[in-house]
């Protein structure tokens, strides 16, 4: 099975850097950008199985950007990353963040890798 | 409660506790005062003047009225009483003239005379004619006095030079208040002689009394010198002295004023009588004739009276009706600030926390991912003690980034509550979640929380802000009242009607009978000198109740507090909110 193709986008470089170096390590292939320009050029040159953002980016909301990045790859998963709030507070109401799973910094790297892989394991 | 406890006005004992822009606008006492005395004031000035001026009048009219009273009726008395003794005089006046001294000093003829004289006036006693020698020529009536010469007397030498006399009355020797009454007729060498006639008084007394009869007050006559001729009944009898000063000479009638020998007021009225030594006198006791004036004066006064206890009831209830509705406005207008006041602050107090847990959680974030990576790598080395050593290193650094992580997380929540409307949310997890802000102070004060929620209790709508606003408050309360060592019990209970019961119970001082149906008041506290503002219960239950929910108390001094808030399963308020909740 060809590995995983994971573009993550955070204006945080350092995290950023070190998530895509560990999960490489668990045999994902990961990708990184710090802001959306850079994330809707890095979807044409090539195909990713999931996209990880963060909420908040600069000049731009992740929901924003995820609406963006659909049209360029209708074929791809979310994952939300947020340094705001609980899980408690997305729920009763049909907000993006519902509609997606939303993970809450920091983030625990087994949560995450199976997240990734639940999500890939679902749609295929 | 004593009664002045029972009807003091709210604003009575008002003190303001708080400080710049809370501050009570008003001195209400001292608007409710002045207030009071200005309109009360105002209204009765006038009314009181009006009283004066109309009891003025009254008394003057009276007064006025009482006199041209007493000055008529002696006036007409002095005319009876004149021409009682006129009459008599012109009457022995033409007899002089008609009988020449052959005729009348025929003693048969005189006593014709005396008996015609007492048939048709009455009152004359005896006749005596004396020639102008003082001799008498001849005597008619009872008592037979002969021979006797006047020339040396007083009265005899008056009749020769004015030609006429009127005596005082006195006693004499017929033992008889009578007068004297002489007349003169012709000259001294044409046969001219003097008629004497004695009257009796009593005839003139009895006049007077007819006269007196009818109107108050006493008539009697007096001479120049103050000697009693008729008799009176309070001022002396009868040749006695007046009790009173002899009043000063005047041609007319005239009234004046004094004081009687026992101190009263008295009216007098007088007139000296021409020709004659007598004076009139009437004398009417000032307090009789004023006491219908009395009575206009005592209605005065009770329409005075009255009128100013109705001003002042009138003043005083509306007076304390509008400041109390002052006081009212006012404290709900500093309670409102107060609540104003509370809503920005933790509103501010949760952007802080917000943006400070979101500036902490990246770097965390960067930190838990640089050591994830670090554990990563050392998995992959070769079994050494270095390794084993790093790995628990690096453990521990991971636990650290956990439990920061935590407190982060219960500070977005606690921050998210000022925008977030109603929601279904796990009661239990909003009570953890302010407990855990406790968590320290209470092990700090060795304070036991134990939470016991029933298993059956389900996610409830409701507004998680407010209701975490609700505990930390009555948590805060509790453990105010705490002693170190306490504890702090909070259970939660499933009621009937789709409602939860939620019970903070503490073991603290408790709170004093008098003062429990007050905590839940704006600005009850007693803990003003503490910094407290007395607005923690009040904003509570005013949340308690935005929530659609019931708050209420039970004390014991000395063995603690029980607060139970009843919610709602599914409130009716909030339903329509527009959610104003942002993410990111």
């Amino acid at each position: 099975m060809k590995p995983m193709q994971v573009l993550m986008v955070d204006d945080e470089e350092e995290l950023v850097v070190t998530l895509a170096e560990r999960l490489e390590l668990r045999g994902i292939n990961a990708d990184w950008v710090t802001t959306a320009e850079a994330a809707c050029e890095k979807l044409k040159e090539r195909k990713y199985d999931v996209a990880i953002l963060d909420v908040k980016l600069p000049r731009i909301s992740g929901f924003d950007l995820q609406r963006k990045m659909v049209q360029l790859a209708p074929e791809m998963n979310f994952i939300f990353m947020t340094g705001h709030g609980a899980p408690g507070g997305f729920t009763g109401k049909n907000t993006d963040a519902d509609l997606y799973d939303c993970l809450i910094k920091p983030v625990d790297i087994d949560v995450l890798v199976a997240k990734i892989r639940e999500i890939t394991g679902r749609s295929k | 409660m004593s009664f002045w406890e029972r009807i003091k006005p709210e604003f009575w004992g008002h003190h303001d506790v708080a400080a710049g822009l809370h501050r009570h606008l008003f001195n209400l006492r001292r608007i409710w005062f002045l207030s009071i005395v200005l309109t009360a004031g105002a209204a009765i000035i006038p009314v009181f003047f009006l009283a004066a001026i109309d009891y003025r009048v009254t008394l003057t009219s009276f007064e006025s009225e009482n006199i041209m009273r007493t000055s008529r009726l002696v006036s007409n008395t002095r005319r009876t009483v004149s021409f009682f003794i006129l009459e008599r005089q012109y009457a022995l006046q033409f007899l002089v003239r008609d009988n020449p001294l052959e005729t009348i000093g025929n003693k048969p003829r005189l006593d014709a005379i005396l008996k015609n004289l007492t048939e048709s006036f009455g009152g004359f006693t005896d006749l005596e004619v004396i020639d102008f020698n003082g001799s008498q020529i001849a005597y008619s009536g009872p008592y037979g006095v002969t021979g006797v010469n006047y020339i040396e007397q007083s009265w005899f030498k008056e009749v020769l030079t004015h030609g006429n006399y009127v005596s005082d009355i006195f006693m004499g020797f017929r033992m008889n208040p009578h007068m004297l009454v002489a007349v003169k007729q012709g000259a001294e060498n044409h046969n001219g002689y003097i008629l004497r006639a004695t009257l009796e008084a009593s005839q003139f007394h009895e006049e007077l009394q007819h006269i007196e009869s009818g109107s108050i007050g006493e008539m009697f006559i007096i001479n120049h010198d103050g000697v009693l001729q008729t008799p009176s009944e309070r001022f002396g009898s009868l040749f006695g002295q007046l009790a009173l000063e002899v009043p000063k000479y005047s041609e007319s009638t005239r009234v004046t004023e004094t004081t009687g020998p026992d101190g009263e007021a008295l009216l007098v009225g007088y007139a000296y009588l021409e020709n004659t030594p007598f004076i009139l006198m009437a004398i009417r006791d000032k307090a009789f004739l004023m006491s219908a004036w009395q009575e206009a004066r005592q209605k005065i006064i009770l329409y005075l009276v009255g009128s100013i206890a109705i001003i002042l009831i009138v003043v005083l209830v509306v007076s304390t009706y509008l400041v109390s509705k002052i006081h009212t406005a006012d404290q709900s207008r500093v309670a409102a600030l107060h609540k104003v006041e509370y809503i920005n602050k933790m509103a501010s107090l949760g952007r802080l926390s917000a943006g400070v847990a979101h500036e902490i959680n990246n770097p965390l974030a960067i930190i838990n991912e640089k050591t994830g990576l670090m554990k990563d790598l050392l998995g992959q080395m070769e079994e050494s003690p270095l390794r084993i050593r790093m790995m628990t290193l690096v453990e521990a650094v991971l636990q650290s980034v956990d439990r920061c992580s935590r407190i982060t997380r219960r500070l977005l929540n606690f921050a998210r509550q000022s925008d977030v409307a109603f929601n279904i949310i796990d009661i239990g997890a909003v009570i953890d979640n302010v407990t855990g802000f406790l968590q320290k102070d209470a092990e700090n004060r060795n304070i036991q929380i134990e939470i016991d929620i029933a298993p059956d209790i389900p996610l409830i709508r409701s507004d998680r802000g407010k209701l975490e606003q609700i505990f930390l408050n009555l948590m805060n309360n509790a453990f105010a009242a705490l002693a170190d060592g306490g504890h702090l019990n909070i259970k939660v209970r499933k009621l009937s009607g789709k409602k939860i019961r939620i019970l903070v119970i503490d073991d603290g001082c408790g709170i004093l009978a008098e003062d429990l149906p007050r905590v839940f008041e704006p600005f009850f506290s007693t803990r003003t000198r503490q910094g407290g503002t007395g607005l923690g219960l009040s904003i509570t239950k005013g949340l308690a109740e935005e929530i659609g929910g019931t708050i209420s108390v039970e004390s014991k001094p000395g063995e603690g507090t029980r607060f139970s808030i009843t919610l709602p399963f599914n409130p009716d308020v909030g339903k329509n909110e527009t959610d104003a909740s942002t993410h990111g």
